[in-house]
């Protein structure tokens, strides 16, 4: 099996985060979203290092899981503390940072 | 003690006094204040007898020290020193300022008593002669300035002390305005110095100048004319002379101390002190000495026909001054400072019996209302009497000695300052006429209702406080002249003062008899000596000639004036209708006020108004409002793309990276 669909399918996750977080409104889902992107780009890293036949993509692969993990739980918390300050839980309405 | 040590304490005791009464007028009694500020002048005047006396122990060489108590600038070349310079010249001058300065702030501490003021007053008095010392003490020019200053300040803090008169305020604005004028002259004239001598120190200046300039370069010439402006403005010389007259709104003993006998005559001081750059240029010498010569002419003519009496006298003063800038510049240095010294004496004395008379008259200042006061007030018609007398340099008295001086040495520089020595005597002629006038209208003829008062009941006529210019009621609870009025009978302070003055004026000139003893020559030779015309001597037999011509002249002029005001009295009015033009000129103060309100003020008012309506309007304004638009209108571009919706925030992260990745794609292809 050659490395082509492995981008191939990498891209494609890709897209469909980025479309998720631009269509959709819950920050929930645009968490879930970010998640598929970074995961997207996991997979290729992944697939190059095995292209290229060592390790050092998979290294990279398993830092961006750690960043993801804490990018999840600032994300996580931010919604919990949406919630329980009872503020829409959509990121359209929490535009108070506007300039 | 040194001399220096002396002058040090000259100038200390007047500025702890004027502190002193200052920080504790709530504190001290009235009298007290009063008692500090004489107090303190008369302990100045004794250092500066112990100063004289040091110094006369010197070879007459050696006279000149410099003393500096701390650097106040030192850096990369320029040296200013808070210093001194003790010679004769500036000793005369610390005696001349503080012997009549002990004597006015005697007389004006029974003068003032009602005024609720008091305090105020002597704590700027003492400040002003603190002042006065500073600019004759000082060692260098920066001083100078600072002195000229100081006693331009005190001189409008003391015109504008009855601050709730409206015409004394505007007359100490006025005299403050033509003053700074003089000031900038003298500043500009100060770093012309610097940049050709390298130097503010005079003993350096005056000791290059010779070497750096050649007679008459345009440099020295510029030098001198911007010292005379600072000269004129001080002392009242044409055509900056306007403000003299108006501040006599000031207190009379005010008039007296800096407007009659001190503070103006320090143009006199200043080009005697630098008369080595005015002999490096005579064309500015001559500027001054011709400047001097109209304005004895002209302040002459005004002084006679002036109905307010301390007017009178102002432009009296305006026009001995006149005889003293003409001496100093034409080299007669020493007969210059002779006549500032006299005239210190008789018209700080004439100031003095008049503020007498005003007080007698509830602060009226007519002289057409004023008569019979010789019967009224003994004493005060008789030191008013010694004052005219050495006004109008009458025989043996001490203006006889001093006027003639200058004008003998003029007659002996011949040519040009012949014309100058005959001119000088018409303006003797005027002197005695206009002196004579005040004197024959006041003192003989029947008493006017507040000298009968005074004869028959012994008291002072009181009315409620008017201003003399206006005829407004005035307010005496804040600083006022107060509702009681002093005159110098039965006030000891005021005739003690008078009567020493009276001397004074009568015998101050015995010291310079020509042909007998020259006392103040030969004091202060030792200054003049490098001088051009320290040789110029006018024989004694014309020196007595002169002194002869000078007597007749007098006495003329007090038989014109006998003539025309107690002999024939209804002859002043006939003349007045005849020469109604001249007389018109002359009392419209030959226009100067006008003419420097259409040359000076008006266009700046112009440019005022230009520069508020249009240029701060289109111009500053444009520039302001210009840049706020900028700022706002980027600021709104940049506000436009944080609309706080995350997504599109997003979407532009996301449209950017694909651009980039899109750019580098193409590129690396």
């Amino acid at each position: 099996m050659t490395s082509e669909w492995f981008v191939v399918l990498s891209a494609l996750l890709f897209a469909a985060g980025a479309v998720g977080i631009l269509i959709r409104r819950s920050p929930m889902v645009i968490l879930l979203c970010l998640e598929l992107m970074l995961n997207a780009g996991n997979l290729a890293l992944v697939a190059f290092s095995r292209m290229v036949g060592n390790g050092q993509g998979q290294v990279f692969a398993v830092i961006v899981m750690v960043v993801a993990a804490c990018e999840v739980v600032v994300g996580l918390g931010l919604i919990v503390a949406i919630f329980r300050r009872r503020l829409p839980l959509n990121v359209d309405d929490l535009r108070e940072l506007r300039g | 003690m040194s001399a220096t040590a002396w002058a040090w304490l000259v100038l200390l005791f007047p500025l702890l006094g004027s502190i002193a009464i200052a920080l504790g007028f709530r504190a001290l009694p009235q009298k007290a204040a009063g008692a500090i500020g004489t107090i303190s002048i008369g302990l100045a005047f004794a250092c500066g007898i112990a100063a004289l006396i040091s110094l006369l122990g010197d070879e007459p060489e050696a006279r000149h020290h410099a003393s500096s108590l701390y650097d106040y600038a030192s850096v990369a070349g320029l040296e200013i020193k808070l210093g001194i310079f003790v010679d004769p010249l500036s000793i005369f001058m610390v005696l001349v300022v503080t012997g009549v300065s002990a004597l006015i702030h005697l007389y004006s501490y029974g003068y003032m008593q009602s005024d609720e003021g008091y305090h105020r007053f002597f704590s700027y008095l003492n400040f002003f002669v603190f002042s006065m010392l500073l600019l004759v003490l000082a060692g260098n020019f920066v001083l100078l300035i600072v002195g000229w200053a100081f006693v331009g300040f005190a001189s409008y803090a003391l015109i504008s002390f009855w601050y709730r008169r409206e015409t004394a305020t505007r007359a100490g604005m006025k005299a403050f305005v033509i003053n700074v004028v003089g000031d900038i002259g003298l500043v500009l004239a100060a770093f012309l110095i610097f940049r050709e001598l390298g130097s503010f120190d005079y003993g350096e200046v005056f000791e290059r100048a010779p070497e750096v300039f050649t007679t008459n370069e345009w440099t020295i010439v510029a030098i001198c004319l911007l010292l005379l402006l600072g000269a004129f403005a001080k002392s009242a010389q044409l055509p900056l002379h306007t403000w003299l007259p108006d501040a006599m709104e000031g207190p009379t003993p005010v008039s007296s101390l800096i407007h009659a006998a001190t503070m103006v005559t320090a143009g006199v001081y200043l080009i005697a002190r630098t008369h080595v750059l005015f002999e490096l240029a005579p064309t500015a010498a001559d500027v001054a000495a011709f400047t001097g010569l109209a304005t004895l002419l002209v302040a002459g003519t005004m002084a006679l026909v002036m109905t307010d009496l301390k007017r009178a006298i102002a432009y009296s003063t305006m026009s001995q001054i006149g005889y003293m800038i003409m001496g100093v510049s034409i080299g007669a240095y020493s007969a210059g400072l002779f006549h500032l010294m006299t005239h210190a004496f008789f018209k700080a004395l004439l100031f003095m019996a008049a503020g007498s008379i005003i007080a007698a008259m509830a602060n009226e200042q007519n002289i057409d209302r004023m008569s019979g006061f010789g019967r009224a007030m003994r004493f005060t018609s008789m030191t008013m009497l010694a004052g005219a007398l050495a006004l109008a340099a009458f025989p043996g008295t001490s203006g006889f000695f001093s006027k003639d001086e200058i004008l003998a040495f003029a007659g002996a520089r011949g040519g040009i300052y012949a014309a100058m020595m005959v001119l000088g005597y018409a303006g003797a002629l005027l002197t005695a006429v206009y002196t004579f006038r005040l004197v024959f209208r006041i003192l003989p003829g029947r008493p006017c209702p507040e000298a009968r008062e005074l004869i028959d009941t012994g008291h002072v006529a009181h009315e409620a406080p008017r201003n003399p210019a206006t005829g407004e009621p005035e307010d005496t609870d804040v600083g006022f002249p107060g509702p009681e009025h002093h005159i110098a009978e039965g006030n000891w302070p005021m005739r003690a003062a008078m009567a020493v003055l009276a001397v004074l004026a009568i015998v101050g000139g015995w010291v310079q008899v020509p042909g007998l003893d020259h006392v103040i020559t030969t004091f202060l030779d030792p200054v003049f000596e490098g001088s051009a015309f320290a040789h110029v001597h006018p024989s004694a037999g014309t020196e007595w000639l002169g002194l002869g011509v000078g007597g007749l002249i007098s006495v003329a002029g007090i038989g014109i004036a006998y003539l025309f005001y107690v002999a024939q009295p209804q002859r002043p009015a006939i003349l007045r209708q005849q020469l109604r033009p001249l007389h018109t000129l002359f009392v419209d103060k030959w226009y100067f006020d006008e003419l420097i309100d259409l040359l000076v003020v008006r266009p700046a008012l112009a440019v005022g108004r230009f520069a508020n309506r249009v240029f701060e309007r289109f111009v500053v304004d444009g520039l302001v409002t210009g840049t706020e638009g900028t700022v706002r209108g980027a600021g709104g571009v940049v506000r436009a793309v944080q609309n706080g919706f995350v997504r599109s925030y997003a979407l532009l992260l996301i449209a950017g990276f694909a651009g980039l990745a899109l750019y580098f794609l193409l590129s690396s292809s």
